[in-house]
């Protein structure tokens, strides 16, 4: 990791034994949670590519998001202003993270609820497995959350003797598929209906043999599979949208009832949340309430939003606890451009009008999250720790065409970010690489006219290459990696230095060139 | 676990100084609208709000007096066949289903109805706080007048609201400026829906799956 010349303190590689405590800021732990995939972003992209379906699935699904998205934009002739201060209001969080960390805690403690502390995801997990098993059940009711899926919390859980129930469709699709989820929003945006119905005929108890592929029937499916659950459940364990820290209130937004049944009719509620989802104070919902469903779901407004502060006696949960996670946020936090990856609301527009999301999908990523921000966000949580962590490609993954910029409620500037971290990874390589070769051999070239002539006279043996349709489709390694994918065009007949000596700049058809 | 506070805290106090904004941080720009162009309760606010929860595929009836409610609320019922209805011990008496055909059952705070027997409920009827028209959305109060807690207006599978005119903003800043924070609130746009599957909407999941609204002016 780099240190820069203001003086600030290192950041640190998450400690192997936890036990370490430096005060310092520290990147996730590696081998806990899901912030890291097994294969660099090129390689499982590729294997993406080949899935036509998936493709398919992809690309009717964020087309329809993107539609919805600009329509109920448009409708808002203040959509700019609302980001502006979508945007300074999380620069002034960021600023006063630790202040308003601690409001938020005296308020939530004065209303009656109990705030943990965890400093990466396995502390997380064990948090919250201890607060379930003193309560005695064995099972949770969950409300789609990121969070919980950064931190791995079911599979941790599971190994407690806890099940986990998922309780929202896109993420109960994905739990009775043994799946990963691949979006933000809609985890399993790479399914499409008729693989959801043979998913609910395998692994749903008791569902109807004759159950259709009609998203209607599907969804009424899930309703009657879940609701004993929800109406005996003991536990619940949610995610937050939002944290208030001048009143202790806590938001989740949701569509389907799943949140409302969760956070409302167990005895027990467990929310578990990154530090930096705070709003300072309860009016400043007014701006991301409009940014974030409207960019989200390309509605007006979700079906359903709940907030609630600490306990209300006769009114849900009568035991409610916080969790509040760092799990390398702290390491985000002390990079001055960097620390606007934590301004993220987590609403997925950046994902559904990214060109490479849409073809690859969120698999490709290895990390929970995908897309543009999850490009950014997860190697500078994790850490990057040499060239082959599969961290250090995601900042690659992007043509850095801006749209995710454009579409982002809180105007993260993630071209910028992407960049910033593409400089992290080469930073990480201890030997240089091919790519670092080839553009030393470059410099060498390009910094001698005479070298430079002789390299040009190189070019007439790539015309031959290419034959008469003017492509060149394979090139010998290494060259083979780029030619594997795609073609290259044929050089021109001549160089421009060999066009400026034959016609002193005047070309012979336009007359003197402008 | 008070190691865990003391560290994270610590992390994230040299974090903030590391990574702070040379330039400092701006004050927060509030050239958005904070409040609307219609007056709250006024006839163009209610026709959107109208507009924009039948949007929802919710269904909007009007009223113009108390006696109006009580006879749109029955007419909701009917049409969905809900027999069996829960309202607040506090709703308005003249909102009440009259009975007859059907069984209304009144739920006190001091003695909650078990999860069970709401599930039994075929209809629950109840005021609201607040109204937000450009949004289509109904804000209820836990414990609110007529509003009664949370799993009253979650349980049963068909909910009728009635909105108060003078309860009708036209936008979000407005309602919130209204709002406690201290009691659980539940923002309702719409029955309930998912479109998780091909972002296709499907109307009705574990919320009620139909919402009728009556607004009384």
């Amino acid at each position: 990791m780099s240190t820069t010349d203001l003086g600030m303190p290192a950041v640190r590689g998450g400690a192997r034994d936890g036990s370490r405590d430096t005060g310092l800021p520290t990147h996730s732990v590696a081998g806990q949670g899901n912030l890291r995939g097994t294969t660099s972003f090129p390689r499982a992209a590729h294997e993406k590519l080949a899935d036509t379906q998936l493709r398919r699935n992809l690309g009717k699904a964020t087309g329809i998001i993107r539609g919805k998205r600009a329509g109920v934009v448009a409708e808002l002739d203040d959509w700019e202003e609302l980001r502006l201060a979508g945007s300074a209001l999380k620069a002034d969080v960021m600023a006063r993270l630790p202040e308003l960390l601690e409001q938020l805690e005296e308020n939530v403690t004065a209303r009656g609820g109990h705030v943990h502390w965890a400093r990466d995801a396995a502390e997380a997990n064990a948090v919250v497995a201890e607060l379930v098993r003193a309560t005695g059940s064995d099972e949770v009711v969950k409300v789609k959350s990121m969070a919980t899926q950064e931190t791995g919390l079911n599979e941790a859980l599971a190994e407690q003797g806890i099940t986990a129930w998922e309780t929202d469709l896109a993420e109960l699709i994905v739990q009775l598929g043994h799946d990963a989820p691949s979006h933000i929003l809609v985890p399993a945006i790479h399914r499409n209906r008729s693989e959801i119905r043979e998913i609910f005929l395998r692994e749903m108890p008791g569902v109807d043999p004759a159950l259709s592929d009609d998203p209607r029937e599907l969804a009424m499916a899930a309703r009657a599979h879940l609701r004993r659950k929800f109406l005996t459940a003991k536990v619940a364990v949610s995610g937050a949208n939002f944290a208030v820290a001048d009143t202790g209130t806590l938001c989740v937004v949701e569509s389907e009832g799943n949140g409302r049944m969760c956070l409302t009719l167990p005895g027990t509620l467990i929310t578990l949340m990154g530090v930096e989802k705070l709003v300072p104070t309860f009016s400043d919902l007014e701006v991301f309430l409009q940014l974030l469903p409207r960019s989200s779901t390309g509605e007006r407004m979700n079906p359903y939003t709940s907030t609630w502060t600490g306990v209300t006696p006769g009114d849900g949960p009568q035991e409610f606890h916080l969790v509040l996670l760092d799990n390398g946020r702290s390491a985000v936090l002390a990079d001055e451009d960097g620390r606007a990856a934590l301004h993220c609301i987590r609403c997925s527009a950046c994902l559904n009008v990214c060109p490479v999301y849409e073809r690859v999908g969120g698999h490709a990523y290895g990390s929970v999250y995908p897309g543009p921000i999850g490009a950014v966000l997860s190697p500078m949580l994790t850490g990057i720790s040499g060239p082959d962590d599969p961290n250090a490609s995601l900042p690659y993954a992007s043509s850095l065409c801006g749209a995710c910029f454009d579409a982002c409620p809180v105007r993260i500037d993630i071209p910028n970010l992407l960049v910033q971290q593409r400089a992290a990874s080469v930073e990480s390589h201890p030997r240089p690489t091919a790519q670092d070769l080839a553009l030393r051999a470059a410099a060498l070239v390009m910094s001698s006219p005479g070298r430079f002539a002789a390299a040009e006279k190189g070019l007439a043996l790539g015309r031959l290459l290419a034959g008469r349709e003017g492509r060149i489709s394979s090139l010998p390694w290494p060259l083979s990696h780029w030619t594997d994918s795609r073609d290259v065009p044929a050089p021109p007949a001549e160089t421009a230095r060999q066009w400026w000596a034959r016609t002193g700049g005047h070309d012979e058809q336009d007359g003197e060139r402008s | 676990m008070s190691g865990a506070r003391e560290e994270v805290l610590a992390r994230l106090r040299a974090a903030r100084d590391a990574g702070a904004p040379r330039g400092g941080v701006p004050p927060v720009p509030r050239g958005y609208h904070r409040s609307g162009s219609l007056a709250p309760g006024s006839a163009q606010v209610l026709d959107l709000l109208v507009e924009r929860v039948e949007d929802y595929r919710a269904r909007v009836l009007r009223a113009g007096s108390d006696d109006e409610v009580a006879g749109a609320v029955a007419r909701c019922l009917d049409e969905a066949g809900s027999r069996r209805v829960v309202v607040p011990a506090d709703l308005a008496p003249g909102w009440r289903p009259r009975t007859g055909e059907r069984e209304v059952v009144e739920e006190h705070p001091g003695s909650p109805l078990a999860v069970a027997e709401l599930d039994d409920l075929d209809a629950v009827v109840t005021g609201s706080t607040v109204a937000i028209a450009l949004t289509g959305t109904i804000v209820l109060a836990g414990g609110g007048p007529g509003q009664g807690r949370r799993a009253l207006t979650l349980v049963p599978d068909h909910h009728v609201c009635v909105v108060r005119a003078a309860d009708v903003v036209e936008t979000v800043p407005e309602a919130l400026a209204r709002l406690d924070p201290s009691v659980p609130l539940t923002f309702v746009s719409g029955p309930s829906a998912t479109s998780d599957i091909e972002l296709d909407r499907v109307e009705g999941v574990h919320g009620p799956r139909r919402l009728d609204v009556v607004v009384l002016r």
